[in-house]
């Protein structure tokens, strides 16, 4: 029997891999809110109206803080309006990929898929093996040897978090997984998650996808101007990054490995209504977790279902980031410390009607 | 060789709805299509094994409520990622205020 021992093998098919399989923590029955069918039936309808208006707001900023930034370019005036056309292009990208990539953003199948895609491209997430290790991620949340989205490692690297505000490890990395899918190959760990069937998928993707970027590349330089870059490719990605990893970090960072109730590996945090539309709610991590077939725009009212079974929410970011900051310091020297939700004294036995 | 068992009544379940049944240490998903035909497959999705009738059935398709895999409950077609096995789809008839599936 594999033995716990610290630092963790995060890698896929470690040591901590077989642990996770020996104590029986693979695909296992996590704990859910006993919310009644018939509103969950309610919570889960798909509706178009809130994704599409959402939609429209947000082609309309890329376009007016995008044209405004090349209007200037290249006077200073740009950078305010280069720093917000980023945030939309680097950091709204993830909620976008993220949503669409459960179906759950829109009920028209095709616009998901558009978006998916669109928003994948911006933030470097190929589509397809993205689709496959978030779908690993909610069968195993923050199960050491098994989850391939666990951002904040233990012990704690401060300065590779530190680069992840400016998406470097990130865009690093995307590079090198463009390359090597564009030669027809997936690395070890990614076989573990991504089925043979979809794998022709990844090799084309990641063809598409370097074209494009070396097509933006070569335009630059025919025109000798960076502008074209800053608009399209890594450098948004780079620059526009810290809003996302800002909400991102919140989701679990600090957080337990290895436990199967996601009221104890996630958060939940009260955010202000910009952060939200750019994160699409995912503020609300707990119940996106629990219930991963709500769609975003329904998360309120099943957090308002939830709260009788659920540890306190976070009242800010700013709340959040007094427990993160400490913790994934403490982190540092000691990987085994965690921080511990207080689940509620006695959770009623029926959720409120 | 047909094998009917009694799984609910017609009423138990709403119409664009699904409903466990488990029997003979199997579990099946019993579905009410929005135009009141009756379907019924096997209860758990092919990719991990999670409960159908805990998902979202939307016209002719069900939803798992884990990874939001869609089927075509009618023929049990996969219908994309991360589904990719189709789903084990079984005769219905409705008898007498029954629903009635064929297990053999």
């Amino acid at each position: 029997m594999t033995e716990l021992t610290y630092p963790r093998d995060y890698s896929l098919t470690g040591r901590d891999s077989r642990y996770a399989e020996e104590h029986h923590l693979v695909s296992a029955q996590w704990y859910q809110a006993p919310i009644p069918r018939k509103r969950m039936k309610e919570l889960m309808q798909r509706s178009n109206g809130p994704a599409i208006r959402d939609t429209i707001i947000w082609f309309a900023a890329f376009a007016i803080t995008g044209g405004l930034a090349a209007w200037f370019w290249p006077s200073l005036w740009s950078i305010p309006f280069f720093l917000a056309y980023g945030v939309l292009y680097g950091s709204s990208s993830d909620s976008r990929w993220h949503e669409c990539s459960h179906g759950t953003a829109f009920k028209t199948p095709w616009m998901n898929d558009v978006i998916y895609h669109l928003a994948c491209f911006m933030i470097m997430r190929e589509p397809t093996v993205w689709r496959w290790s978030h779908t690993r991620h909610h069968t195993d949340t923050l199960v050491v040897g098994r989850d391939p989205e666990i951002a904040v490692m233990r012990p704690t690297v401060v300065l590779k978090v530190i680069s992840m505000f400016f998406a470097i490890p990130q865009v690093w990395g995307a590079i090198k997984s463009l390359l090597l899918h564009a030669a027809g190959r997936v690395t070890e760990a990614e076989a573990t998650f991504i089925p043979e069937s979809e794998r022709a998928k990844v090799y084309m993707t990641a063809r598409i996808w370097l074209v494009i970027h070396l097509a933006v590349i070569a335009y630059a330089v025919s025109i000798g101007s960076i502008l074209p870059m800053l608009l399209v490719g890594p450098l948004p990605t780079m620059y526009g990054a810290w809003v996302h990893v800002l909400t991102g970090l919140t989701q679990h960072a600090g957080m337990p490995e290895d436990v199967l109730d996601h009221r104890l590996n996630c958060r939940t945090v009260y955010m202000n209504p910009v952060l939200r539309f750019i994160y699409w709610n995912m503020n609300y991590h707990v119940e996106h977790h629990m219930f991963p077939m709500v769609p975003y725009h329904q998360l309120p009212k099943l957090h308002e279902e939830m709260k009788p079974y659920c540890p306190a929410p976070y009242p800010s970011t700013w709340a959040a980031y007094a427990e993160i900051i400490p913790a994934v310091i403490r982190q540092i020297r000691e990987p085994g410390w965690f921080v511990q939700r207080q689940l509620p004294a006695v959770a009623p036995a029926k959720a409120a009607e | 060789m047909a094998q009917w068992i009694e799984a609910c009544g017609k009423d138990d379940i709403d119409e664009e709805d699904v409903m466990r049944f488990d029997h003979g240490g199997k579990t099946y998903a019993i579905y009410r299509s929005p135009d009141d035909k009756f379907y019924a497959t096997d209860g758990l999705c092919t990719h991990e094994k999670i409960h159908l009738a805990d998902g979202l059935v939307m016209d002719n398709i069900i939803e798992c409520p884990k990874h939001n895999g869609r089927f075509d409950y009618r023929t049990g077609e996969a219908k994309g990622a991360p589904v990719c096995i189709n789903l084990k789809t079984y005769p219905v008839k409705v008898d007498g205020g029954k629903v009635l599936i064929d297990v053999g």
